[in-house]
C-alpha cells in the first residue's frame, strides 16, 4: 500500500468513526453500534470507500481484542480468578458443549456429515468477546451478575479456542487445500516453533511459555518498568507497555496459543504491580482505537451480496442462531440460579457468533473441513448476529427491562468479581504529608488508593505494604483508573504547588463530585486553590507553627489550657482570612493592604482576650460581671 | 408550633446503643433542630454567639446525653459555662431565656430501682439533676421533669424501640402549641406520661 493510499484509508476510517460514533452515542445506541454502522457505510455495499482489504484490516484490528484482554487481566487479581473458577468451568463448559451439540444436531438434520456438523457447532458456539465486553462496559453492566457471568463464559471460550484449533484438522472431510497452518489466529503469522515436536514436547513447550510469562511478570517486568519510569519520559513507558503486549502476542503465536489468552495471563500477573494504573492508561487509547477499527471492519465485511442472494434464508439462520444460543444460555442462567433480569442480559449478550468464527471458518476452509458454499453465508450470519447484539442489549435495557424486569438495581455483589478494588479515598502524593495522612487513615480502618510519581518512593512504600500506584494524578485517565468516578474524597498532598493545582483542576473539571482536601505550601497557592472551588485548604506549615508557638508560650509559663484555646482561635481566624483574602487575590495592592490589616487585627484580638477586655469570649469564666452586679461573689 | 432545640452531647456515639436510636431521623421532624455538639465542636472551641442565637430562635431546649458518673458530658458543661453567661442568660440584664422550657433527656446504665434512697446509687434522678434544675431556674427557664431511660447496659432491642416511640410522642406533643406542659411539672419523670398516649 503506497503512503497516499494509507493516508486515504486512515482518513476514511477515522472520519467514519468520528462522525458515526458521536451520532450513535447521542441516539443512545452506544459506540459499538456506531462503529458497526460506520463500517457498513464505508464498506463496499454502501459507499464503497473500502473494499477487499477490510479483511486484512480486521486481522490487524484484532490486536485490539488482545489488548482488551490484557487490560481485563490487569483488573483481575489472581484470587478473583480462583473465585470465578466455578462459573468459568461450569457455565462456560456447559454453554460451549450444549450449544455445539445442539447446533450439530440441527446441521445433521439438514444432511451435513457429522464431522462438518460438529465443526460448525463448535465454531458457532463462540460469542464475541469484543462486542459483549465493550457493550457491557459502556453501559456499566460489567459488575452485575449477568455481566460477570458473561465474562466467565467468554473467558472459557477464549481458552476453548486452543483445543478447537487442534481438533478442526481432524474433522476434515475433503482434501486440505493447504497443508500448513496459515495465520492460525491471524495475529502471529508464520508457522509455529513446535509443529515438528511430538505431542508431549508441544505440551511441555506450551506450559513452559505460560510459566515463563508468569515468572517474567513477577520478577522481570516490574524492575524493568521501574528503570523506565525513572527516565520520566512518558512516551518511553508507552513504548514499553506496547512492547510487552506485542512480545507476548508473538511468543504465543509461536507456540500456537491464543495471544489473547497469553496477554490475559500477563495482565493477571501484573494486576498486583504498582505500575498497573500506568499500564492501563497507556494501553487504553490503543485498545480503544483498534477495537473501534475492528468493529468498523466487521461492519465493512458484511457481505450484502450473499445476503441479497437469499435474504430470507440468511435472516432465518441469524434468528435461529440467536434463539438457540439464547435459550441454551437462559437455561444455564436458570440452573446457576441467576435472577430474571440477569438471565435476560446474560443470554442476550452472548447469543451472537464471535469474531473467532471468521478465523476458524477460514482455517477450516483451508483444512478442508468446510466448503466455501457453506462458509460464505455463515460468515454473513455471524457478522449480522454480532451487529445485532448491541441493538438487542439496548432493546432489552430500554423496552424489556422496564416492563418485565424485576427492577433489580445494579447492585455490586461483593462475593463475585469486583473488577476494581474501590476505595472511597484517593491520596495523591505519598511523601511525608501524604504518607502520614494515609497511615492515620489506615490506623482508623480506611483503605485509600495512593498515587505517586517517584518510582523509588513507590517501590519502598510497596515493600512496606501500602497500596501505592505509580502515576501522575493530574492526568484524567489515571484518576479515572484509580477509581475517581466512584471515590468520595481526593486528598492532594503533593508538595509541588504547580502539580497540586493541576491535580485540583483536573479533579474539579472531570470529577466534580469529588470532595477535595488539599495541602498548600503558601498563601499564594492557597488563594489559587480556593479560587478553583476547593473548600478544604490546609497550609502545611500552619499547624506545626502553632504547636511550636504554643509550646513556646507554655514554657514561658502561660497556662497550657489557655494556650491551647488561643491556638484554636488563632487558627480559626487565620483560615477565615485565607478564604476572605482569596476573593481579592487578583488585586495585588488591595491584597497587601488587607493582609496587613488582618494580621494586626488578629494580634489585637488575641491580646484583648488575654487581658480580659474582650467581652464576648469566655465570659462564663470571667467573674467581672457578677462582681459589678453584686459588688462581691455570691456564696 | 413550638420550636424545639435538641442539644445532643455524646462523646462516643460510635459506641452508643440507645442514644443512637433515639436520635435516628429526629432532625427530619418539623420544628425540631438537632444540634450534635460533639460533632460540631470536636475541639471544644464553642462559638458562643452562634449558640446564643440558636437558643433565641427556639421555645424548648432539650439537653440529651448519657449519664456518665452522675454528670453531664464535659462539652455540655463547657457549653453551659460559656453560652449561659451573666448579662445574657442571667444577672441584671440577662433575660434572653426567660420563659423558655427546658427538659433533660438522660440515659443511665443503672436500673430505675438503683436511683433511690435505699438503692445502689443512693439518690434519685431529681436529686442528682438538682444543679441543672437550679441553673435553669437562675436563667428564668421553666424546668420540666427529666425523660430518663434506665438500664441501658442490658436492654433488649424491642425495649429500646418502645423508648424510642415514647420519645417521639413526647417531642411531638411538646411541639404542639395547644398542649400546655405545665401539667407535667409535678411529675417525677416524663416517661410515664407518654407511655400510653
Amino acid at each position: 500500500m503506497d503512503s497516499g493510499g494509507f493516508f486515504f484509508q486512515a482518513f476514511v476510517y477515522l472520519t467514519a468513526a468520528v462522525v458515526s460514533v458521536p451520532v450513535a452515542k447521542k441516539l443512545g445506541l452506544g459506540s459499538v453500534l456506531g462503529y458497526l454502522i460506520a463500517g457498513i457505510t464505508i464498506g463496499p455495499f454502501v459507499l464503497g470507500l473500502v473494499g477487499s482489504e477490510g479483511q486484512s484490516v480486521m486481522q490487524f484490528a484484532e490486536f485490539g481484542i488482545i489488548m482488551m484482554l490484557f487490560l481485563i487481566g490487569l483488573e483481575l487479581q489472581p484470587s478473583m480468578i480462583w473465585k470465578l473458577k466455578g462459573s468459568i468451568l461450569g457455565m462456560g463448559g456447559a454453554q460451549v458443549t450444549a450449544t455445539a451439540l445442539l447446533l450439530m444436531a440441527i446441521a445433521l438434520f439438514f444432511g451435513l456429515q457429522w464431522q462438518t456438523a460438529l465443526a460448525l457447532g463448535l465454531v458457532l458456539a463462540l460469542s464475541s468477546t469484543a462486542i459483549v465486553l465493550q457493550t457491557l462496559h459502556e453501559k456499566g453492566l460489567m459488575q452485575t451478575d449477568g455481566g460477570q457471568n458473561s465474562f466467565s463464559v467468554l473467558l472459557f471460550q477464549d481458552i476453548a479456542i486452543i483445543p478447537i484449533l487442534a481438533i478442526l484438522p481432524l474433522l476434515a472431510t475433503a482434501q486440505a487445500s493447504s497443508s500448513s497452518i496459515h495465520g492460525d489466529d491471524g495475529h502471529a503469522g508464520g508457522s509455529t516453533w513446535i509443529e515438528g515436536l511430538p505431542l508431549w514436547g508441544q505440551t511441555t513447550a506450551v506450559l513452559g511459555v505460560v510459566a515463563g510469562i508468569i515468572l517474567a511478570g513477577k520478577y522481570l517486568i516490574n524492575p524493568s518498568f521501574r528503570l523506565i519510569a525513572k527516565t520520566r519520559l512518558r512516551e518511553l513507558f508507552t513504548a514499553a507497555a506496547l512492547l510487552l503486549v506485542i512480545s507476548i502476542t508473538i511468543l504465543m503465536g509461536k507456540v500456537g496459543l491464543s495471544p489473547a489468552l497469553g496477554t490475559f495471563i500477563a495482565g493477571v500477573v501484573l494486576a498486583q504491580s504498582e505500575y498497573r494504573h500506568e499500564l492501563e492508561t497507556n494501553i487504553e487509547p490503543f485498545k480503544g482505537l483498534l477495537l473501534g477499527l475492528f468493529f468498523i471492519s466487521v461492519g465493512a465485511s458484511i457481505d450484502f451480496d450473499v445476503i441479497a442472494a437469499n435474504p430470507a434464508l440468511i435472516l432465518q439462520m441469524v434468528a435461529a442462531l440467536l434463539l438457540l444460543k439464547f435459550f441454551v444460555l437462559a437455561g444455564i442462567g436458570r440452573i446457576f440460579g441467576m435472577s430474571f433480569d440477569n438471565i435476560l442480559l446474560f443470554a442476550l449478550a452472548l447469543a451472537e457468533g464471535g469474531e473467532f468464527a471468521f478465523v476458524l471458518f477460514s482455517f477450516g476452509l483451508n483444512n478442508g473441513v468446510f466448503e466455501a458454499s457453506l462458509v460464505n453465508p455463515l460468515i454473513a450470519v455471524v457478522a449480522l448476529s454480532m451487529a445485532m447484539t448491541p441493538l438487542l442489549v439496548l432493546l432489552n435495557e430500554k423496552l424489556v427491562q422496564p416492563r418485565f424486569g424485576t427492577m433489580e438495581k445494579e447492585k455490586k455483589s461483593p462475593d463475585t468479581i469486583d473488577l476494581d478494588r474501590k476505595s472511597s479515598v484517593i491520596i495523591a502524593g505519598f511523601g511525608m504529608v501524604g504518607s502520614t495522612v494515609g497511615r492515620f487513615m489506615q490506623a482508623n480502618d480506611e483503605e485509600a488508593t495512593y498515587l505517586d510519581t517517584d518510582p523509588d518512593n513507590v517501590d519502598l512504600l510497596r515493600k512496606m505494604g501500602f497500596q501505592v500506584f505509580y502515576g501522575d494524578a493530574s492526568r484524567t485517565d489515571l484518576l479515572q483508573a484509580a477509581g475517581a468516578a466512584e471515590a468520595e474524597l481526593l486528598v492532594i498532598a503533593v508538595g509541588n504547588a504547580e502539580k497540586a493545582l493541576e491535580i485540583a483542576g483536573t479533579a474539579r473539571k472531570y470529577f466534580p463530585h469529588l470532595e477535595i482536601i488539599a495541602r498548600t505550601s503558601d498563601w499564594e497557592e492557597s488563594y489559587e486553590m480556593i479560587g478553583m472551588g476547593v473548600k478544604n485548604v490546609y497550609l502545611d506549615t500552619l499547624d506545626v507553627a502553632l504547636r511550636m508557638g504554643g509550646d513556646a508560650l507554655g514554657r514561658l509559663g502561660h497556662r497550657r489550657y489557655h494556650v491551647s484555646r488561643a491556638m484554636k482561635t488563632f487558627r480559626r481566624y487565620e483560615e477565615r482570612h485565607l478564604h476572605e483574602l482569596a476573593e481579592i487575590r487578583h488585586d495585588k495592592k488591595e491584597l497587601m493592604r488587607a493582609t496587613k490589616l488582618r494580621i494586626e487585627d488578629l494580634e489585637q484580638l488575641m491580646l484583648k482576650e488575654k487581658e480580659g477586655l474582650h467581652k464576648d469570649k469566655d465570659l462564663g469564666w470571667d467573674a467581672s460581671g457578677h462582681i459589678a452586679d453584686d459588688g462581691h461573689m455570691r456564696s | 408550633m413550638r420550636k424545639i432545640l435538641i442539644l445532643f452531647a455524646h462523646p462516643a456515639l460510635e459506641k452508643s446503643r440507645v442514644n443512637v436510636r433515639l436520635i435516628e431521623g429526629v432532625e427530619a421532624i418539623t420544628g425540631i433542630t438537632f444540634h450534635d455538639l460533639y460533632e460540631r465542636y470536636p475541639e471544644m472551641d464553642i462559638d458562643v454567639k452562634a449558640e446564643q442565637n440558636l437558643l433565641k430562635e427556639h421555645d424548648i431546649v432539650v439537653f440529651q446525653y448519657p449519664f456518665f458518673l452522675f454528670g453531664i458530658p464535659a462539652l455540655l458543661k463547657e457549653w453551659m459555662d460559656l453560652v449561659l453567661v451573666h448579662g445574657w442568660a442571667f444577672g441584671r440584664n440577662g433575660n434572653a431565656l426567660k420563659g423558655k422550657w427546658i427538659c433533660h433527656v438522660v440515659t443511665t446504665g443503672g436500673s430505675k430501682a438503683s436511683y433511690s434512697k435505699g438503692g445502689y446509687n443512693r439518690f434519685t434522678m431529681k436529686e442528682l439533676l438538682a444543679p441543672l434544675e437550679q441553673a435553669a431556674h437562675l436563667c428564668g427557664m421553666r424546668y420540666l421533669p427529666p425523660f430518663v431511660i434506665h438500664g441501658t447496659n442490658v436492654m433488649r432491642p424491642d425495649v429500646i424501640k418502645e423508648h424510642v416511640g415514647q420519645y417521639r410522642t413526647m417531642l411531638k406533643l411538646l411541639a404542639d402549641q395547644t398542649f400546655d406542659p405545665v401539667g407535667l411539672c409535678s411529675q417525677e419523670n416524663l416517661n410515664d406520661q407518654f407511655r400510653r398516649r
